[in-house]
């Protein structure tokens, strides 16, 4: 009786640490077979060649990434310059000014912001972003615009990040010692004084790496900005032009590229640049986060 | 910064409620309980059950894979290994990683496995590739709940005698609220993710009924009927919408509560 005790317990724990090995090694897995699928263009073309060429023609051989990645960069940085201020306001307003009760009545907005699916904010986004910029916005500064758009894309996905921020700035908010504020308002500077001098300047790289983290979250945004931003394969010249970012490229072309061997290498290429770029990120601002959070927990 | 505040909030309501507003008048009965009719991409009779369907199998499949490989990995990074140690900081590690890794890469990733052992775009994939996606979601929830028990709990229990598995057999038990609430977010992310399933899990008219075949899925039918040109199907496109956001508003309030009943019951 005695014995089977032990032996469940002993067989539980090598089946659990094969499991925590197998997570380890499950991000390596991702990374090495994209790597592989993504090996055979990368031998045709020179990587840089691939990365720099604005040639995009898939069924002469030509795979040039550039317009995908300057989408994507454009799109995200949009997107995270209008999801910063809301964020780090709203953020300031919840941690220092709100009431308990207003916390607490703010707590499912964020929840709901995060949990309500891509597909529903493109819908919304075609539904009143697209025509508003099309119809509203877009008149004022060129003469024809559809409104899917580069512009539309960065809103719709704002709004996906702002939820990402904010949940990760009020943590980080919440970490800056209670002596510090107290320290300053009891010298007599105003609330706004303790937040701007105190609280922003303290916690500066936390905002920083949740900017970061924020980023290569939009930069694998796939279905909200794939349906508000065109899809057309050129460089956008202004905020009114149709955009294509890479996600967007890889959902879109994954039925037709089975035929062709030398495509699925160019989307598995598109997908591991996604990866790498998305794990440097968030391994460079998930560190410093835990660092943020290692000081507070032996303060 | 109260106004950055309304407007975050007013934005939620407006996407709400645009949905809602757009979609009710199609809304109807027969959207939740017929399959796709015979010109149904035409604006014809029909409704959105095979979507509904492949949707609930796929994520309750995906929900007992990753159930199976993420509770037994926080219990362990919890109470097998000792406190701080460099093991369980690598795994925590590796799942904030993984949490942020974008889905079009899980779906990537998925498909070229499934190219790989030979399957096609099917329930099964589709399964595989979901369970992916929330794995990371469950195992850092859960972990964030079992990092809360109070320490002397798991003493208790080990002075008593037990081996370290009974323990966790207790624990896992006192953990309930917060596993359901890990449950219901990562059905929350899962049901509502088109990327993974765009090339996993394909797109069929019917209701599958086997893991060979293909399912359509909520997501995925919203998508297509919107980019049809024929007005009433893009209409039930914004009804299918009502169906998904009425699902995620149910698992969110669900989610919420249970996380409320765990903090009250806190020891």
């Amino acid at each position: 009786m005695r014995k089977i005790r032990f032996v469940k317990d002993i067989t539980a724990r090598h089946f659990m640490l094969g499991i925590a090995i197998f997570t380890i090694l499950f991000l390596l897995v991702i990374g090495f077979s994209l790597f592989f699928k993504a090996l055979p263009i990368m031998k045709e073309k020179n990587l840089w060649v691939l990365l720099t060429s604005a040639n995009w023609k898939p069924f002469k051989g030509d795979f040039g990434f550039l317009p995908y990645i300057i989408s994507t960069l454009y799109v995200s940085l949009i997107a995270i310059i209008i999801a910063l201020p809301f964020s780090i306001l709203t953020s300031i307003f919840l941690n220092s000014y709100a009431s308990r009760s207003i916390r607490r009545f703010f707590e499912p907005v964020v929840d709901l912001l995060s949990g309500i699916p891509p597909v529903i904010y493109g819908v919304w986004g075609t539904l009143t972003i697209v025509p508003l910029i099309s119809n509203k916005i877009a008149p004022k500064f060129v003469d024809f615009s559809t409104g899917y758009t580069v512009l539309a894309g960065g809103i719709v996905l704002a709004i996906m990040i702002i939820p990402l921020l904010i949940s990760i700035m009020t943590e980080v908010f919440r970490s800056i010692p209670r002596e510090m504020t107290d320290a300053s308002l009891s010298m007599g500077a105003t609330k706004w004084q303790t937040v701007k001098k105190v609280i922003l300047r303290k916690s500066f790289p936390g905002i920083i790496a949740a900017t970061v983290l924020a980023l290569s979250r939009a930069f694998g945004e796939t279905m909200a900005v794939l349906m508000v931003c065109g899809n057309i394969a050129q460089i956008p010249h202004s905020f009114f032009d149709a955009c294509y970012p890479l996600p967007a490229l890889i959902a879109n072309n994954y039925g037709e590229m089975l035929s062709m061997p030398s495509y699925e290498s160019a989307l598995m290429l598109a997908a591991f640049l996604l990866f790498i770029i998305v794990v440097l990120f968030n391994g460079i601002s998930r560190f410093t986060l835990n660092q943020i959070e290692k000081k507070y927990q032996f303060s | 910064m109260i106004g950055a505040a309304v407007i975050i909030m007013g934005v939620l309501i407006y996407i709400i409620g645009t949905v809602f507003y757009k979609g009710i008048p199609s809304l109807t009965w027969e959207m939740i309980t017929k399959i796709p009719g015979g010109g149904f991409y035409l604006g014809k009779e029909g409704g959105v059950l095979n979507a509904i369907a492949g949707s609930v199998f796929i994520i309750t499949g995906a929900l007992v894979i990753s159930l199976l490989i993420s509770v037994p990995l926080v219990m362990y990074i919890n109470f097998y290994l000792p406190n701080k140690s460099i093991f369980s900081s690598i795994i925590r590690f590796s799942l904030d990683i993984l949490f942020g890794v974008p889905s079009i890469v899980y779906g990537a990733f998925g498909f070229a496995l499934m190219v790989y052992m030979g399957i096609k775009a099917s329930l099964m994939g589709g399964i595989i590739t979901v369970a992916m996606l929330i794995m990371p979601i469950m195992m850092r929830s859960l972990d964030e709940v079992t990092r809360l028990l109070p320490r002397d709990l798991p003493d208790a229990l080990l002075s008593l005698g037990s081996t370290k598995y009974e323990m966790t057999k207790v624990l896992l038990r006192q953990l309930m609220p917060g596993l359901m609430t890990a449950i219901l977010l990562a059905v929350g992310r899962g049901i509502g993710d088109a990327a993974t399933v765009l090339f996993t899990a394909g797109y069929t008219d019917n209701i599958p009924s086997s893991l060979g075949q293909p399912a359509a899925t909520l997501p995925l039918s919203i998508f297509f009927q919107l980019g049809s040109p024929v007005e009433e199907v893009q209409n039930r496109a914004y009804a299918s919408a009502i169906i998904l956001t009425v699902i995620i508003l149910i698992l969110s309030f669900s989610a919420r509560y249970f996380s409320s009943k765990f903090s009250k019951n806190k020891i």
